[in-house]
């Protein structure tokens, strides 16, 4: 069964310029080598460290990266370069964000308002809350007077109320009960039923695990493992990336374990393996470039995979 | 009885009660999990056991007094985002030091690196952040601690890492604790005592 690619990222970074000290300037890369396709009616999940890159993915596919930020590499929707004239022409429309914080609403603007913005309508906007379980009066609220859940639900609606094809979901579900979630979750499915293409970025990764079809985790700044998710659900044996199955350790109903050191800092990076100083496994052979290379209907990004 | 609510009674807005005559004790030893749908009210409880908002009618109660007017509160709150809870224009060792002087062998066992005292907070990760605010409640005179959805926006790898120095913590210094959280697999593997909010606030 071969899907049409919808959106596929080759080689992507993303660097900052920044000012060190005075007026010298440096160039800050938060993301390197990073690489996603996403097929017609497939989830991708994308789980990985805090501060991995995973919500500038999602702003440089859209083009509202800020102006001190460089993007090289390639971007193509449905088999056409995404421009930045392509992506200003298609965000809203075709595709479309659910923003991560609920720092993106507007707090003088009542929500309702908000969410029919300037291509949906007031009926559309009803049914979309309906199926959020917002009540009539919610529109009528600014979000100061919004719960964490509430806001994160006028979040979703925002996004579900245009028609497109690709919907980038950065962190739905925190706040949100588990019911509630995995409703989200199933909205989520919906839309991939109907053709749509949809990414999920996620901290969840116990939901991106039951729910999508294929998962890619993130460290420091680049892709070290995109696997199918049921390969996830399977656990550490079916897993290839040392990083990817220390996740699912860590995971509450899993044992909760943690492996001890922090991701490393963008400007102070490791020569070779970014994953290396906390890996178990670390050879010499680590501390070069690694290729990335297909395991087991997976792609992986370490020597010692089998 | 360590923490005691006795009908606590609030709203935002006159004509809705969101804290309707709520009651709730919590004994040292107890590792309380407050659960809910979104929206019914666990973090405003959890600011008015920490002192932050005054209830309409009722009363805290530690150690079966209420709680202190002025001075240092026994109970302190960890909210869910660290770099909205810190001063962004102060450097982190100001931050953490704004309540009490801890000691290295403290900072080293929360994993926090003496370097990260002089950086800004935008340039350390939300993890790291989190050790931070969790190290600056934790003053010889806390007693017990409000966790409000802390590591949801963290990832797992993090979230165990900061629980693990919690409990260590929590279990050291003979602390109390609550938390407010959506995920039932974190609540059973942290907590001993799981209370469901709606069954509390009828």
């Amino acid at each position: 069964m071969e899907r049409k690619e919808i959106l596929e990222v080759k080689n992507l970074s993303v660097s900052f310029q920044m000012y060190d000290k005075g007026l010298r300037q440096k160039e800050l890369q938060v993301i390197r080598d990073l690489n996603i396709t996403v097929h017609e009616g497939e989830i991708l999940a994308i789980a990985g460290a805090s501060g991995s890159g995973k919500s500038l993915l999602a702003n440089a596919i859209l083009g509202i990266l800020p102006l001190h930020a460089s993007v090289k590499g390639t971007m193509k929707y449905r088999g056409e370069s995404l421009t930045l004239e392509r992506q200003r022409k298609l965000r809203g429309k075709e595709i479309a964000l659910v923003p991560q914080s609920v720092g993106y609403l507007d707090p003088l603007m009542k929500v309702g308002k908000q969410v029919v913005g300037v291509n949906g309508s007031k009926d559309r906007q009803r049914e979309v809350f309906a199926r959020y379980g917002l009540g009539k009066e919610v529109e009528q609220m600014y979000p100061f007077q919004l719960s964490g859940g509430m806001a994160r639900r006028v979040l979703i609606a925002t996004a579900m109320i245009s028609n497109a094809k690709l919907l980038i979901a950065d962190e739905p579900t925190p706040g949100l009960s588990t019911e509630m979630a995995k409703e989200t979750m199933g909205h989520f499915r919906d839309l991939a039923k109907e053709g749509r293409g949809v990414i999920l970025i996620t901290h969840d990764i116990d939901l991106a695990f039951a729910y999508a079809d294929r998962v890619a985790v993130f460290y420091a700044g680049t892709t070290v493992e995109t696997a199918p998710a049921s390969d996830f659900r399977k656990g550490p044996s079916a897993l290839r990336h040392p990083y990817s199955k220390a996740l699912w350790e860590a995971l509450p109903q899993n044992g909760c374990k943690p492996i001890p050191g922090t991701q490393p800092y963008a400007g102070n990076l490791p020569s070779g393996c970014l994953f290396a100083p906390r890996c178990p496994y670390r050879t010499e052979a680590c501390e070069t470039t690694i290729p990335v290379r297909q395991i087991r209907g997976g792609e992986v990004c370490c020597n010692h995979a089998t | 009885m360590l923490l005691e609510a006795q009908n606590l009674t609030f709203g935002y807005k006159k004509e809705r009660r969101i804290i309707d005559d709520v009651t709730l004790s919590i004994d040292r030893g107890e590792r309380v999990a407050l659960v809910g749908p979104s929206g019914c009210g666990k973090s405003t409880l959890s600011q008015i056991l920490a002192g932050y908002i005054k209830p309409q009618k009722g009363m805290v109660l530690w150690e079966g007094k209420p709680l202190p007017k002025k001075g240092y509160c026994p109970i302190q709150l960890i909210y869910q985002h660290p770099e909205k809870a810190i001063n962004p224009r102060w450097k982190l060792g100001r931050t953490l030091t704004e309540a009490w002087q801890p000691d290295p062998v403290f900072l080293e066992e929360m994993g926090i690196e003496p370097a990260w005292m002089d950086r800004y907070p935008i340039e350390l990760s939300g993890g790291e952040l989190q050790r931070f605010c969790i190290a600056r409640a934790m003053g010889p005179e806390t007693k017990f601690l409000i966790a409000d959805e802390m590591t949801t926006m963290l990832d797992v790898i993090t979230q165990a890492q900061i629980w693990q120095l919690m409990l260590q913590q929590i279990e050291k210094r003979q602390m109390g604790m609550m938390m407010v959280t959506h995920n039932e697999a974190l609540a059973k593997q942290i907590c001993n005592r799981i209370i469901d909010f709606q069954q509390l606030n009828l």
